[in-house]
């Protein structure tokens, strides 16, 4: 009664793929902790990182922990795969209760852990700076957000090792999900998991919200304001609107589970298709809280990339605006098939065509961004360039299937998983990839490897058509998703094929991995000495690479819509820097191990839940409500960075531009 | 195991496979052919746009690199009213002319609306209750009094009018070839129409995830001249037990099985699973073993 | 600063008096008006709380019929308990705007009584709400009864929940002022417990019209 349902059976001693990859998975965690106790790096990692409430910092620690769960996502990736290509006529090598955690995980941990603390990560480190302020609305909810999201992680990385994840694929539809059918631990792992990042996402939602509403530089006004920022904007909107409907939807999940409601169960009057539209009144949303962040990125990258000014830049506002409103009026496109009769689908066909306006626009002004101006190709803009060849492809698909009858004949099928994948990938992932090549110098004050980002982007993109173009031809052939073997012998070469792509992707991950060591290893060659390694437009680089603390010395005054781009053309224009302003001292927020506690305290009330040790959770439930009360007690929220330290950083930054723009060659 | 799909040839890798072999794209009846027709306009529609959008931002790249010194610079071209009625004019008329299609198409294909036999005044329509079950299909043909596990004959020629339901969690009763998919629900009835105009065996599968057995769980569309059937009919009468309560409630349980048949079929048995009469499927054996 | 100060995108706000220009914009010293960016923040909070609750609302609408042989809303329905919660809950909301105006005056005090009175009538609400659910389960109409009774518990008990949180936070507020007094971040948060209490209530109105009113009524 101590461990609730936990026992030993609940370690997979007798399976040989789960226990050789947890032996390996903990090794690797071990090995890691090892090193940074032996080095001593403990205290510092305490105070630079995880108590730091900085943005740049969070952002930072979302986008490891995005590329670290990558992996593990993408491992399952290839084990479907493999999986596919050798179970023609056959078993293949992982049985049904296995294979069916995978899938599941696969798309859990790549929508929850890997896209959405991707994009998150990149708003959080770049709109602040983007704006011209010094933190987010609130920064300590800002690290509590994180903790919160990688407790989630965590638990479901966990399931692993203790006991099973769901076997019910990333949407748990009922009654599958129900516990009559699923009397396991893994739909509790997955419900508590997401429900704790949930609520994590949650906050982050209300945070940016109102930093971008209400924190601003002087003079950024909202038509100033850089389109990412707007995107920003826009997806934690959809993330404010749309994830107390997931929440409110697990906890109804939770309670048929846990406490024998009916709301989605057989019997009772329960119903399922509820569930389906609820889960989808946020699962539509969430689409475009992942992709309108990589849109906003594609939007500074191409045309600072271009050289020019964002090509219809009010319109780029208006589209981004509209798909924030429609992207709530579509979610029954998801299920055609249930049978709600020729209007409704018709209805919801049409309205989700209508997103498609908004976003060819987009994709015209971005080629018009292009258009006349002077193109260079650093890694960030192939990874753009692929991004718009490859979407208005997925984006094509995705409308075919919004035509009620093709939807007909290609739900659920292998089509739909390369459409949502040609998006998902083309669209969220290369954004984030770009993204990630385009703001790391700002980040840690060197550019990483050219030759090896272009080797890697190359992988992607060839392996990205070579593994999901099979899977259009035989979705077109009538396989349905998920399907642990087959006899059908059609399928089995663009199995073969698409196994074959993976292979591919792995070694742009891998040639990742390796741009990311020899950037580390050869830093001093590449130093971003300026601030502007890539001949910015907007205010993140105005600052020095990486950014002081407080970020500005003194507010940035914006006069246009590049504000950054304005100040730079006129110093130029003028041979000399503006004059130096008065530092004052800053006032900017303390660290805080709040959010750190917070997520102990979820993690172990996510676990005790899952295993019902249900003395743990009382006692956890106890910890959160100390956590609050003394979190809610402190008395100093904020220090100062004293004015000569905030010119000393300052007049280096100086230094450096006059340097270069002045008396150097230019960067 | 069920049997086997009669397998064809290896499709040969291109794009020239899209027309030859597939199943969705070579249909073998009228609501196939029409969802066919929908699929590939909206296509190739769709292309008119995507492809120039592709060559054109490929081009644009490359021509305006920051190397070509023929390119001519327009640093400041950066808005213009006339491209702009450009960019938001052609999506949205692509948008009401597929939107149109799919008005229509959602109509005409709508799952639940009745077809007519090949031939004015041909075969009259055939009735089959469907139940899909954990993870198995059941079939019973209420007119004929027989009933069917995981094989499906039915007259060439004739409509079909398709009841679903679910014993259990949720699938989807797919067969590629003859066109539209539907759910099947527990407590709940999915109307679906559908018609085999030439003879042949096509394949049928649950297109919706439902679990372990979910891969095993396809079955045999055997389309039989309107001849053939009756004395497929007659075969099958009367022989092999019936279909009742305690076959049904045997069958629920979890696991797949091969293609059978039952002479008889208890009447109203239907009825009681669609409306939840019956308990529904008992799920996993041991609820108990919870951990693993 | 002359040029932005003639820039009508300025944001930057007016010093010490008068109504602000553009609450978006940092004053002098870049540094940005507290108690707007909390109030703001924690209005958006309550948005999204209140989509979770229309969530909620719509699932109730969904199976507010499925009673599955079980009792309906107008059978077990006890409006007369019902209107005393939503007079305990009011008053509250009310107790709460006075200690809310006693803080503006700083009346350490009245601040403190009315927080009290906002407290035990809360608690009120609850213990009446808890024996309208004992009773329920008592009689074998608990949640698992059926789909309309899970949806009706979930509803209404999510509301508990919410006001069982509040009390919590209020127990904690009234420590705080107790000890510290009215600094500027304790006042802020009874500015958010303020907005919490009412938002609540009108959380409740919504309830008790909808699934008590129309539910008895049908």
């Amino acid at each position: 009664m101590l461990l609730g349902k936990l026992t030993w059976s609940a370690i997979p001693l007798h399976e040989p793929i789960p226990l050789i990859t947890s032996i390996i998975v903990l090794a690797v965690v071990f090995a890691v902790l090892g090193i940074v106790t032996a080095k001593g790096w403990w205290p510092y990692l305490w105070r630079e990182w995880i108590t730091s409430v900085d943005h740049k910092r969070i952002g930072v620690m979302y986008c490891v922990m995005a590329l670290v769960m990558l992996l593990r996502g993408f491992a399952d990736a290839l084990m479907m795969r493999s999986q596919q290509a050798v179970a023609f006529h056959g078993p293949g090598y992982l049985p049904p209760e296995h294979y069916d955690q995978i899938f599941s995980a696969h798309g859990t941990i790549m929508i929850f852990f890997v896209a959405m603390p991707f994009v998150i990560g990149l708003m959080n480190f770049a709109m602040p700076l983007q704006l011209g302020i010094r933190d987010v609305a609130f920064p300590t909810f800002n690290s509590v957000s994180f903790w919160l999201t990688a407790s989630g992680a965590l638990l479901v990385n966990l399931s692993l090792f203790i006991g099973e994840f769901a076997r019910t694929g990333w949407l748990p539809y009922p009654p599958l999900s129900e516990l009559r059918y699923s009397p396991g631990v893994g739909v509790d792992y997955y419900l508590w998991a997401l429900q704790i990042s949930g609520i994590g996402t949650l906050i982050s939602g209300i945070n940016l919200v109102t930093t971008v509403l209400k924190m601003r530089a002087p003079g950024m006004s909202y038509t100033r304001m850089p389109v990412f920022c707007w995107t920003t904007l826009a997806a934690n909107l959809l993330i404010v609107a749309a994830f107390p409907i997931l929440t409110a939807t697990l906890a109804e999940l939770l309670l048929d589970r846990y406490l024998g409601f009916h709301f989605f169960t057989n019997d009772g009057g329960g119903n399922m298709m509820m569930f389906m539209n609820l889960i989808w009144a946020w699962g539509h949303p969430e689409v475009y809280i992942l992709i309108l962040p990589a849109f906003g990125i594609f939007s500074e990258v191409i045309s600072t990339f271009s050289g020019k000014p964002l090509f219809g830049y009010r319109s780029m506002i208006a589209a981004t605006m509209a798909i924030c409103v429609l992207s709530f009026m579509v979610w029954l496109h998801h299920f055609f098939t249930m049978g709600a009769g020729a209007d409704v689908n018709a209805f919801f066909g049409i309205a989700t065509m209508i997103i498609a306006v908004p976003t060819g626009v987009k994709i015209f002004n971005w080629m018009f961004t292009m258009y006349g101006g002077t193109v260079r190709f650093k890694t960030p803009m192939l990874w753009a360039i692929a991004f718009i060849c490859t979407f208005v492809v997925g984006g094509m698909t995705g409308v075919l299937m919004a035509v009620p009858p093709a939807d007909f004949v290609l739900h659920n099928s292998l089509f739909l998983v390369a459409h949502f994948h040609n998006v998902i990938i083309g669209g969220v992932l290369f954004g984030c990839f770009a993204g990630y090549e385009y703001w790391f110098p700002k980040a840690f004050g060197f550019t990483l490897d050219e030759r090896l980002g272009k080797t890697a982007f190359w992988c992607w993109f060839v392996g990205f058509i070579v593994a999901f173009t099979p899977l259009y031809v035989v979705g077109l052939e009538g396989m349905t998703r998920r399907m642990q073997h087959y006899d059908v012998a059609e399928w089995h070469p663009w199995l073969i094929v698409a196994a074959v792509g993976a292979a591919i992707i792995a070694l742009g991950i891998a040639f990742q991995v390796l741009q990311l060591i020899v950037s580390i290893r050869t830093r001093d060659q590449r130093r971003d000495v300026t601030g502007d390694p890539w001949d910015g437009r907007t205010l993140e680089w105005i600052t020095p690479s990486p950014p002081p603390t407080f970020n500005f010395p003194v507010m940035p005054n914006v006069e246009g819509e590049e504000a950054y781009w304005g100040l730079k053309s006129k110093a130029l224009q003028q041979q000399r820097l503006f004059d130096e302003p008065a530092y004052e001292k800053i006032e900017m927020p303390r660290n805080s191990p709040t959010g750190f506690f917070v997520a102990i305290v979820a993690t172990f009330m996510g676990f005790a839940l899952i295993w019902h040790i249900w003395w743990l959770a009382a006692l956890e439930f106890a910890c959160a409500y100390a956590v609050f009360v003394v979190f809610a007690w402190r008395d100093e929220h904020e220090y100062y960075v004293p004015a000569e330290e905030v010119a000393r950083i300052d007049r280096a930054r100086r230094a450096a531009r006059q340097q270069s723009w002045f008396e150097g060659t230019s960067a | 195991m069920a049997a086997r799909f009669p397998a064809r040839s290896f499709a040969p890798f291109g794009l020239l496979a899209l027309g030859g072999c597939s199943a969705v794209l070579d249909p073998q009846g009228p609501v196939g052919q029409g969802d066919r027709i929908i699929l590939i306009d909206a296509l190739l529609i769709m292309l008119c746009i995507v492809v120039p959008t592709i060559l054109g931002t490929l081009a644009f790249a490359w021509w305006f690199r920051a190397s070509n010194t023929k390119a001519r610079r327009l640093p400041e071209f950066t808005y213009s009213g006339r491209v702009e009625l450009l960019v938001w004019s052609i999506p949205v008329l692509i948008v009401l002319f597929l939107g149109g299609i799919a008005w229509i198409g959602s109509h005409e294909l709508d799952p639940a609306k009745p077809i007519a036999a090949a031939t004015p005044g041909g075969a009259k329509p055939i009735e089959v209750d469907v139940v899909s079950l954990d993870w198995k299909w059941l079939f019973l043909y209420p007119e004929q009094g027989i009933a069917t596990v995981n094989q499906l004959t039915v007259p060439a020629g004739a409509p079909i009018h398709f009841r679903i339901t679910s014993a259990s969690v949720m699938n989807a009763f797919f067969v590629p070839r003859l066109g539209s998919m539907i759910y099947a629900m527990h407590g709940m009835t999915t109307d679906l129409w559908l018609r085999a105009d030439k003879p042949g065996t096509y394949r049928g599968l649950s297109s919706h995830y439902s679990g372990d057995g979910f891969s095993d769980m396809h079955f045999v569309l055997n389309a039989v001249p309107p001849a053939q059937f009756g004395a497929w009919v007659a075969a099958v009468k009367g022989k092999g037990g019936a279909m009742d309560r305690p076959v049904y409630t045997a069958l629920s349980q979890q696991g797949t099985m091969p293609p059978a048949t039952y002479g008889a079929i208890q009447p109203g048995l239907f009825d009681a699973i669609s409306s939840g009469r019956l308990p529904q499927a008992p799920g996993p054996k041991d609820n108990q073993n919870a951990a693993r | 600063m002359s040029a932005a100060a003639a820039d009508p995108h300025n944001l930057r706000q007016g010093h010490g008096h008068g109504p602000r220009g553009n609450a978006a914009g940092p004053d002098e010293h870049g540094h940005f008006d507290k108690r707007i960016i909390t109030g703001y923040g924690f209005w958006i909070f309550l948005l999204s709380d209140i989509v979770m609750f229309s969530a909620l609302f719509a699932t109730y609408a969904v199976l507010a019929h499925a009673t599955a042989g079980g009792p309906s809303g107008k059978q077990i329905f006890d409006l007369q308990n019902v209107a005393l919660e939503t007079g305990f809950l009011l008053l509250s909301s009310f107790a709460c705007g006075m200690a809310a105006i006693a803080s503006e005056q700083k009346n350490l005090l009245w601040t403190e009584i009315g927080l009290l009175i906002t407290g035990l009538l809360g608690f009120a609400f609850l213990v009446l709400e808890l024996r309208e659910f004992a009773d329920l389960i008592a009689h074998g109409n608990g949640p698992t009864r059926s789909a309309f009774l899970s949806a009706f518990f979930t509803l209404v008990g999510c509301h508990g929940l919410h006001v069982g949180c509040g009390l919590l936070w209020l127990g904690t507020m009234m420590a705080q002022i107790w000890a510290k007094g009215f600094r500027a971040e304790t006042v802020r948060r009874l500015m958010c417990f303020n907005l919490f209490w009412h938002a609540l209530d009108i959380i409740w109105v919504a309830l008790f019209t909808i699934v008590y009113l129309l539910g008895a009524g049908q």
